[in-house]
């Protein structure tokens, strides 16, 4: 037999509280969708140029902390690495923070990252890099990020008018003009606005106070087969404890746990997903708490006329359900909409993932069903001897 | 003929300790089926104590208490709900749900029974609410019903499943004179019409004529048992 839907029915009675709670939800559900959509996509994008580069193993300073603190160490080091029957080539890298003038505002200086890398193998796997890696060969050429914050200026436009864009980079106290050659894309980061890639010779043409020898990341690149755990267990043996060595896998989670544990960025952002859920517990108990709390009479009736405290229980952990369900749909909308906005204003690679809007929804109805869990306990003030 | 009611020795208090009060003493009273008995005293006297009681409404304390062949004193909160489910029940506030129109109203009371079909509750309700003259209000709510309406969807709701015993605690008690009448004659009617005893507690000494038998409830005790039949 078919049952009146007495929990929809009752919600639907009351239309504006059904939109308050509503709302409380969807507000819930964008607050903690915004939350871990910036939060994936700072995380994403940090290593974004790790998961870029074409090798297996790599060597740090052990006092780099992060791609925006690298500590240079002796490219020997490296040289050693490629002493063993396992490596097929060594490659150095070198990154460095320089002002750019904005070619437009020529008062305008501004930080970006750059990255000085050796064009004799083809280690950057970044759209652009490859096919103009020819183009770096003459001094003082560079490829501009085309995904680089507007404030750098009109790079791309300009680069794609008049096939160049000439501007100055100041890296301690030399400045040194350079011409943008060709573009790639990288994207912004929390930590870089912008990226230049170079030819090691041009970067140190800009960095000349650096000392001879010195290198940020040495990367390393297997030969087939080789398992990159075992050896970089090997080298790391090998080699003395003034490097540190990573696989591809384990440099892309130094970084994000740089992110995640040693800036207050991570915990920022799980307080706000936490807080979002709390606010959305609040108001759902709230409402829940209201109308059973209106409806004790109404209550009392059914129990008096036969219907068993089981049969409220489902009733408002219905109107929970019902209320998580529908807060989401809009919540989830409004976030991908929302998303789109937060990916334009910052660069991020902010998106939906199907994980994360799966992950929400059973949120959403975790928290509506504790809520209604709260506010049933007010089921028991519904007493069928009150009513005569 | 067995009593479809049947209560012994039945004393109830409320309150703990040293604010326990008696506020039923001693009480034996009988009712049969097809009977209309009507219970009358003056507030406070313990009327609606002993009609929550008979209702299944409130746990039996001392004393026997036998309906519908169900002991209540020793029965547990959900023996106590089946035996709800053999009793009409009007409240002297119509207690609707108003999220609900006037035949899901009835309905509710249908949907407690397991084996009817979607189609013979919606088209029991109807009927019943055909009966108390309601046959062109079914999907109204009951904000835009009367007063007397209501109280009519209210008894539909508590006549619709065939009850062997209806209570009623001053059914009239919010309504104007002649609709409260009607009202009256209507659950005369019907009852006789079902065969089911009916317990009615009322004020209003206009409607006392519609009784078989007439008891009054005094501090607590019932003090006469009038053979109204007899008297008049």
């Amino acid at each position: 037999m078919q049952k009146i839907p007495t929990a929809w029915l009752q919600l639907k009675y009351q239309k504006l509280r059904l939109i308050v709670a509503l709302s409380g939800v969807v507000f819930a559900v964008i607050i903690v969708f915004m939350q871990m959509g910036i939060r994936d996509a700072l995380f994403d994008s940090a290593v974004r140029l790790h998961q870029g580069l074409r090798g297996d193993c790599f060597i740090i300073s052990p006092s780099s902390t992060s791609s925006i603190a690298m500590q240079a160490f002796s490219q020997r080091r490296l040289s050693q690495a490629s002493a063993f029957d396992e490596v097929e080539f060594v490659s150095p890298i070198y990154q460095e923070f320089g002002q750019w003038r904005n070619p437009e505002d020529r008062s305008y200086w501004r930080n970006l990252n750059m990255l000085g890398i050796d064009l004799r193998q083809n280690i950057l796997n970044l759209s652009g890099v490859d096919e103009n890696i020819e183009l770096l060969k003459p001094s003082d050429t560079v490829l501009f990020d085309s995904s680089a914050r507007e404030e750098f200026g009109p790079i791309v436009e300009n680069f794609l008018n008049n096939g160049e864009v000439n501007t100055e980079i100041r890296n301690g106290d030399s400045t040194r003009k350079i011409k943008v050659v060709g573009l790639f894309k990288l994207g912004t980061s929390f930590g870089f606005d912008g990226n230049l890639v170079m030819s090691h010779l041009n970067f140190l043409r800009i960095v000349d106070n650096r000392e001879k020898g010195f290198i940020d990341i040495g990367l390393i690149k297997l030969k087939e087969g080789v398992n990159p755990d075992l050896f970089r267990q090997k080298l790391q043996n090998y080699l003395p404890k003034d490097v540190k060595v990573f696989t591809k896998a384990e440099f892309i989670d130094f970084e994000k746990s740089y992110w995640q544990s040693s800036t207050a960025i991570g915990f920022i952002f799980d307080l706000g997903v936490f807080l979002g859920i709390v606010v959305g517990i609040v108001v759902v108990y709230q409402i829940l708490y209201t109308n059973v709390a209106d409806h004790l009479p109404e209550y009392a009736t059914l129990k008096a006329i036969g219907y068993r405290n089981n049969y409220l229980l489902k009733l408002v952990i219905q109107q929970a359900f019902l209320i998580a369900v529908l807060g989401y749909i809009p919540g989830l909308l409004i976030s991908i909409i929302q998303y789109e906005v937060v990916k334009k204003a910052t660069l991020l690679p902010v998106f939906m993932t199907f994980d994360r809007a799966g992950f929400v929804l059973i949120a959403t109805i975790v928290m509506c069903a504790i809520a209604g869990a709260t506010a049933v306990k007010k089921l028991q003030d519904a007493d069928p001897a009150d009513i005569f | 003929m067995k009593p479809i009611i049947s209560v012994k020795n039945l004393n109830h208090y409320y309150g703990k300790g040293n604010l326990k009060k008696q506020v039923l003493f001693d009480i034996n009273l009988d009712i049969y089926p097809g009977e209309i008995v009507i219970m009358t005293g003056h507030s406070g006297s313990g009327k609606t104590t002993l009609l929550s009681l008979i209702g299944a409404l409130r746990s039996v304390q001392d004393g026997n208490l036998v309906n519908c062949g169900r002991e209540l004193q020793d029965t547990n909160e959900n023996g106590l709900v089946d035996v709800r489910r053999q009793i009409g029940y009007i409240f002297q506030a119509h207690n609707l749900l108003p999220f609900l129109t006037a035949r899901q109203n009835v309905q509710m009371s249908i949907e407690l029974l397991d084996d009817v079909l979607t189609s013979e509750a919606e088209e029991r309700s109807a009927r019943m609410l055909h009966k108390v003259g309601l046959g062109d209000h079914l999907d109204y709510f009951p904000q835009s019903l009367s007063g007397g309406q209501k109280q009519r969807v209210a008894i539909a709701r508590a006549l619709v499943s065939n009850p062997k015993l209806i209570l009623a605690d001053e059914p009239t008690a919010s309504l104007d004179s002649a609709t409260g009448r009607k009202i009256v004659n209507l659950l005369q009617n019907l009852t006789k019409e079902q065969n089911s005893a009916f317990l009615l507690v009322t004020h209003d000494n206009r409607i006392l004529d519609i009784a078989d038998r007439i008891i009054n409830m005094d501090d607590g005790r019932l003090a006469k048992d009038n053979q109204l039949k007899t008297i008049t």
